[in-house]
């Protein structure tokens, strides 16, 4: 066990800090949108951002080192310098079309998506195909050169802002439901699709329901064979769960501002953070919190020795919204009366009533992507190898 | 950055697995448990042959006859120890090894050492005294039952040596819950003390030692319990199927697994702050590594008792045992409760 860092390492976590040194002024003043987009394109040509992904596509196409690609995320988060822009269209659209995507596929969609330029949403989930998600029942069927889109997906993050959507549609109704499914790009701005907003449990409206009648795109804008679309899928899912670090040190980072919080509050009279209950729930919590920092760096350590972490990246996100849900119950305590105020749309949140977002987050941490109790039976089945039964990890 | 273990690390590790399940099947585990000969649980043979593999002194200087490891090297072989339940007196003769190394004069060093690290003197630890002792003083010591020579902490900070067949010297074996580290409660009445002189220096090194030490434990018989407990509902059937494919036996078992498998860093980073850290993030992570992993075995054993049913009731399966050895990491050396208070002083709450 050494927890130093090579001297390589060392030296590029030396260049990073002087490039952002250089180049990044966190500043009393805010940064206007375009010294952003100027500031993250020396990133990449320094090679610092989106590494994993070629120059022609506008990233900066460096060997994989996981340990680089955390010394540069530490850095940056320190820096408070913009890092990669996040969002499905980063995180899932482009992995997915360099991995499956044709040529001309990546050719359109992954610059204008690495630039910001355009803005993606997810057409996974029906009103019937939640965890089921494999008997979803969105169809399109080839007409005369074009996909024909009917049916309806739920829970699309940003779809009202969204130029594209990525979706799983159903186009071989008389196979077994994992193999009729493809996965295809479809224009939002179009007659046949009609997005609604909905009203989220924070009063905020993230994510829509989106209406497909007699939606159109062309033939080839399908990612993979046909009835390939559920072996697509899992490329992206793979994705999205990825990032055992930044799970880890997000809950460190919470947690630390949970201390903050306590040492700004008053429980049961007395200084919170002085209050012996309150220690004993933030001493437990601690040993959770810093027992996933130890996982990831494990995790870490094992990826770059090319060795499997078996079955422990599989616990990352149920233990993250564990972490999180109990961040909740001891910052919900130590709130009071806070805990009474929403945070005034108007002006955000002032006070402690900012925690408010967090409990409610939380929940969400919970549910998306796949629920808690899902993540328990795929670390049941996938991970320790229990019999699989109905509402099992699908194939 | 490398939060891995070395090659030598594994292989020891796989060494003393090795030799454990080839010496100590469940028979002999429970033979050894039941055992009520003067004998108190204690197989001399399985003694020595872990002498033999060089656990004993494996983070002592080699000039102390150690082989020069560190104190993860030391809470791997606690962690596999941990894992098959095995009745040795290990944790308080390495305790008492290790004071008499860092505390104890050259002529105790020459006196002791070699016989510990091969194991022909058994050592055992008790660092408080029991509390409403009128003239003499005594002390709840896991391993006394079989032990030649005592390391006892005094009022005041100070630790003596003390030889069982010294005068004034008592031991009475106690029923203990967790027969596999057995208690006795040893009597001092004017016998002859020994300090050790460096013991006020080094008194905290020796708690974050012990402490290390019982969150290894905790973590090996933890993942045990859990891996059991996986096993029991693949092969237990009810209603025409495995137990394990019903969801509420998964996710009880995928609960355990979240718990326990992120948490062997616990301990390993607790034990390399040991030596690589400043003392008071040792302490800190020493202190937390012990509450977090001792809680976290109890509540382990537990739900491995719940999966096996009424079997896991039962004293013939091996899955009290190591409830049993939860109890005891729990409670020696400081609850839960009171080594978090302590972590929240050394958090600079």
């Amino acid at each position: 066990m050494d927890l130093s860092y090579s001297e390589e390492h060392q030296r590029f976590r030396a260049e990073v800090q002087a490039f952002l040194k250089a180049n990044w002024t966190p500043g009393s003043t805010k940064p206007t949108p375009d010294e952003i987009t100027a500031f993250r394109r020396k990133a990449i040509e320094a090679g610092y951002l989106y590494r994993g992904i070629p120059r022609e596509y506008g990233g900066s196409e460096q060997a994989p080192d996981v340990l680089k690609g955390q010394i540069v995320r530490e850095a940056f988060a320190r820096a408070k310098a913009p890092g990669e822009l996040s969002g499905v269209g980063i995180s899932m659209v482009v992995p997915t079309l360099l991995e499956r995507g044709t040529p001309e596929q990546k050719a359109r969609f992954i610059p204008p998506t690495m630039s910001g330029e355009v803005i993606w949403a997810q057409g996974y989930s029906e009103p019937g195909a939640g965890s089921d998600l494999a008997s979803l029942r969105t169809r399109a069927e080839l007409v005369d050169g074009e996909w024909i889109i009917n049916g309806q997906k739920t829970w699309s993050s940003l779809a009202h802002k969204a130029r594209y959507m990525f979706v799983l549609c159903r186009t071989e109704p008389d196979a077994p439901k994992h193999k009729g499914i493809s996965y295809l790009l479809i224009d939002v701005k179009q007659p046949g699709v009609t997005v609604r907003p909905m009203k989220q449990i924070t009063g905020e409206s993230e994510f829509c329901e989106v209406f497909f009648d007699n939606a159109r795109t062309p033939a080839n804008w399908i990612v993979g064979a046909r009835g390939d679309g559920w072996a697509v899928s899992k490329t992206t899912l793979g994705h999205e769960r990825a990032g055992f670090m930044g799970n880890a040190e997000a809950s460190v980072s919470l947690f630390d501002k949970l201390v903050d919080l306590a040492r700004r509050s008053t429980y049961l009279g007395q200084p919170a953070l002085q209050h012996p209950l309150i220690r004993e729930r933030l001493a437990i919590l601690q040993g959770t919190v810093l027992a996933a920092r130890y996982s990831g760096y494990r995790q870490l350590s094992m990826m770059s020795h090319g060795e499997n972490p078996g079955i422990a990246p599989m616990l990352n996100k149920i233990t993250a919204s564990n972490i999180a849900a109990e961040i909740a119950a001891i910052a919900r305590d130590l709130m009071g009366d806070a805990l009474l105020l929403a945070p005034d749309p108007a002006s955000g949140p002032v006070g402690s009533e900012r925690w408010t977002g967090q409990f409610f987050g939380s929940l969400g941490m919970a549910i998306a992507g796949g629920t808690s109790n899902i993540q328990r039976n795929l670390i049941a089945e996938r991970g320790l190898g229990l019999p699989r039964d109905n509402a099992g990890a699908n194939e | 950055m490398n939060f891995l273990l070395s090659s030598e690390q594994h292989e020891m590790q796989r060494a003393v697995e090795r030799y454990l399940d080839e010496s100590l099947d469940t028979v002999a585990l429970h033979k050894l448990f039941d055992d009520e000969s003067e004998h108190f649980g204690h197989d001399a043979k399985l003694w020595s042959g872990l002498a033999e593999l060089g656990v004993f002194g494996i983070n002592l200087p080699e000039e102390h006859g150690g082989l020069g490891l560190e104190m993860i090297d030391l809470a791997l072989i606690a962690e596999t120890l941990g894992s098959r339940a095995a009745p040795v007196p290990f944790i308080g003769h390495v305790l008492a090894t290790l004071a008499i190394a860092w505390a104890g004069s050259d002529a105790q060093r020459t006196r002791w050492l070699p016989a510990l690290l091969d194991g022909s003197v058994i050592a055992a630890a008790g660092f408080t005294a029991n509390e409403g002792g009128q003239n003499a003083m005594s002390w709840t010591v896991p391993g006394a039952p079989h032990a030649q020579l005592f390391v006892l902490g005094l009022q005041g900070g100070e630790v003596a040596l003390v030889e069982r067949d010294a005068h004034g010297v008592s031991v009475a074996s106690r029923a203990s819950t967790d027969r596999t580290r057995r208690l006795g409660i040893v009597t001092l009445d004017k016998a002859p003390l020994e300090p050790l002189p460096g013991a006020a220096a080094h008194a905290d090194r020796l708690r974050d030692a012990a402490l290390i030490l019982l969150a290894a434990d905790a973590f090996g018989g933890a993942t045990r319990c859990h891996e059991m407990a996986v096993a029991y509902a693949k092969e237990r059937e009810q209603f025409g199927q495995p137990i394990g494919k019903f969801q509420a036996v998964k996710h009880q078992l995928a609960d355990m697994v979240v718990a326990v498998e992120p948490a062997r860093g616990l301990h390993w980073y607790a034990a390399h702050a040991f030596d690589h850290r400043e003392r008071d993030e040792a302490a800190h992570m020493a202190a937390l590594a012990k509450a977090h992993l001792s809680d976290l075995y109890v509540s382990t054993a537990r739900r491995c008792v719940e999966i096996h049913g009424g079997m896991g009731y039962t004293w013939e399966l091996d899955v009290h045992i190591f409830l049993r050895r939860a109890m005891f990491d729990h409670a020696w050396m400081g609850s839960p409760v009171y080594h978090r208070a302590r972590a929240a002083a050394l958090a600079g709450w």
